[in-house]
């Protein structure tokens, strides 16, 4: 029997390595999903160019706008004459951000009366806006803080936030584990289903069926190469996360693998079952990239937070799996916890995998009905 | 019923929800013999055929492959048979070699076995220059032979073809059906389905099938006669 089927694992490493697309698949899109969402998708900025509309250029504004800049943060790009500029440089795009300090800002400032400083964004990129916003706050705040600190005022509340986990709030806490639930989903369940169509599409798959090979050792024969590349391709990017993006592994790392193993064992499970609906390879690639791909990149909680969401999408996104398996990577990967924390995760994930297995077959038995 | 009967088939039926696909039919066919089935496309040859080979499953009817229940022990009558389909059914990305390697491999032969079987195939297709180039490169009629070389790598003491030769030049038609021949005198027993009349004279017995029944069965000169 295992002869039998390391015969069928070699001719599947044959058509993986004589394919093009495959191999690209395989090798260049988990790369290129990596580095896209390392360097290109950030929250983070640098040198954002900021416009300065300084009513009260006195020594404190002057202070003040160099406080901005003295994180890397911000550059003043230019200083503004009058309101009348303002909208010029955010209309080119040239500048994302305003800040316009009072003319009395001196002088409220040290007295303790309620300081304003109005910050004007380019709401046209809310995401970014919010976040330009975010950072300026929060060095106006330190601003104050150094100021009050050298005068005599009791009275301040300061607030100090402190972000458990992700102390930098680094994307790359949240892209690395996104990233590695997109790529075991789309290599075990995508390519399985499109090998397994590909046999019935040349019309060996009848030919299989007729040797005295059980169908249960043909589909394991045909998964168990790419459930063994798209692991190796997990681990990967777990070593891309660490060693490039400082991404750490806090808990167990035979867990992690292990539930890495789990997941690969539910999208091959999928896989199979979307190529039991189909029957030629196109089919079975749009049913994955609609079907998979997209809800599993927008309704995950990868990119969009679930709990933001209207409740409709909440519950399609809790009907995904990788919804499940990026908790538990967050949870093992960045908090460190055991396999009790995460229970329910595995257990959902489990019943998936157990369900599409059940479907399969049942889809399986009525085919050759 | 004697015991050179390797198929025996009594009142097999397929049905598809309502649709009669195979109905009721009823044949023989002897050790060594080359078993036509005639008919149109859709007449439900290959349904009778997939029934046989254990690919679907009868709604009601006997039969027996090689002396095996097709309905308890398809496991047992795969082992012995040998099945071409009508698309072709090897993989273009391996090379000749491979092609056989594998197939030799999932029937479960020997390393010694697969080469040995190697070499020949090689040898008496005379593709021995091509072994080890990708079958996607080989001309049409070459594949044809090498599928049907590949479908009798583990010895099988019936082999199916489904319309072996569809799509095929009249020409390589012809060196296909000497392949046929061949296997038949080495005591192989030959079951075939095609919609050409002119390969129905090739065989030893057919039977003609019109929307599900088997309206005629003898030999090629019997039937002449007869219509």
């Amino acid at each position: 029997m295992f002869k039998v089927f390391m015969a069928f694992v070699r001719k599947e490493f044959y058509h993986i390595l004589r394919d093009k697309r495959t191999l690209l698949i395989l090798f260049g899109m988990p790369l290129a999903q990596v580095l896209i969402f390392g360097y290109a998708v950030t929250n983070e900025f640098k040198d954002a160019r900021i416009d300065v509309l300084d009513y009260a250029k006195d020594e404190t504004s002057e202070q003040y706008i160099n406080h901005l800049q003295s994180s890397g943060n911000f550059i003043v790009r230019k200083v503004l004459a009058s309101q009348k500029d303002m909208e010029a440089g955010m209309k080119s795009g040239k500048t994302k951000l305003v800040v316009s300090i009072p003319e009395n800002f001196s002088e409220d400032f040290y007295s303790g009366s309620p300081t304003q400083i109005q910050v004007i964004t380019d709401g046209s990129d809310p995401n970014n806006a919010n976040t330009l916003v975010q950072y300026l706050t929060e060095m106006t705040r330190s601003f104050q803080r150094t100021k009050r600190n050298e005068s005599p005022n009791p009275y301040s509340i300061h607030v100090a936030s402190r972000m458990l986990y992700n102390p930098q709030l680094a994307s790359a806490y949240n892209f690395v584990p996104g990233t590695i639930a997109l790529i075991l989903l789309i290599i075990c369940a995508m390519l399985t289903s499109l090998t397994i169509a590909k046999e019935k599409e040349i019309g060996t798959m009848e030919i299989l069926l007729v040797s005295p090979l059980s169908p249960l050792l043909i589909i394991l024969g045909k998964v168990a190469p790419y459930a063994l590349l798209s692991f190796g391709n997990a681990v990967i990017v777990i070593l891309i996360g660490f060693f490039v993006f400082d991404v750490p592994v806090l808990g167990s790392t035979v867990l992690l693998l292990g539930m890495c193993f789990l997941y690969v064992f539910t999208a091959l499970s999928l896989g199979i079952f979307i190529s039991t609906t189909v029957k030629t390879q196109q089919e079975a690639m749009m049913k994955s990239l609609m079907g998979l791909m997209m809800p599993s990149m927008l309704l995950s909680g990868f990119i969009f937070p679930l709990a933001s969401m209207p409740t409709v999408l909440e519950y399609i996104g809790k009907l995904i799996p990788a919804t499940y398996f990026i908790r538990i990577l967050k949870g093992v990967m960045l908090r460190g916890v055991g396999l009790n924390f995460i229970l329910f995760e595995v257990g959902v994930l489990l019943m998936m995998t157990l369900g599409f297995l059940l479907l399969s077959w049942r889809n399986f038995k009525i085919r050759l009905e | 019923m004697r015991n050179t009967q390797v198929i025996q088939v009594e009142g097999l039926t397929k049905k598809f929800g309502d649709f009669v696909a195979v109905d009721h039919i009823s044949f023989e066919v002897e050790k060594g013999e080359i078993f036509g089935f005639l008919g149109a496309n859709g007449a439900g040859k290959t349904t009778a055929m997939r029934m046989l080979t254990g690919l679907s499953k009868p709604s009601s009817g006997k039969g027996k492959v090689a002396g095996f229940d097709v309905l308890k022990e398809s496991e047992r009558i795969k082992e012995r048979i040998g099945y071409m389909s009508q698309k072709f059914s090897l993989y273009e990305d391996l090379t000749v070699k491979e092609n056989i390697r594998f197939y030799g491999g999932i029937y479960g032969l020997s390393k010694n076995q697969i080469r040995t079987k190697t070499s020949q195939i090689l040898e008496e297709l005379q593709l021995s220059e091509v072994g080890a180039k990708p079958v996607r490169s080989l001309p049409l009629g070459w594949k044809q032979r090498l599928a049907f070389a590949v479908s009798m790598v583990h010895e099988p003491e019936i082999v199916f073809l489904d319309e072996p030769t569809g799509g095929v030049d009249p020409n390589v038609r012809r060196q296909f059906w000497e392949a046929i021949y061949q296997a038949s005198e080495l005591g192989r027993t030959i079951f075939v389905t095609t919609h050409y009349m002119d390969e129905a004279e090739y065989c030893d017995r057919i039977s003609i099938m019109v929307s599900g029944m088997i309206k005629a069965l003898d030999s090629p000169d019997n039937l002449k006669k007869q219509f």
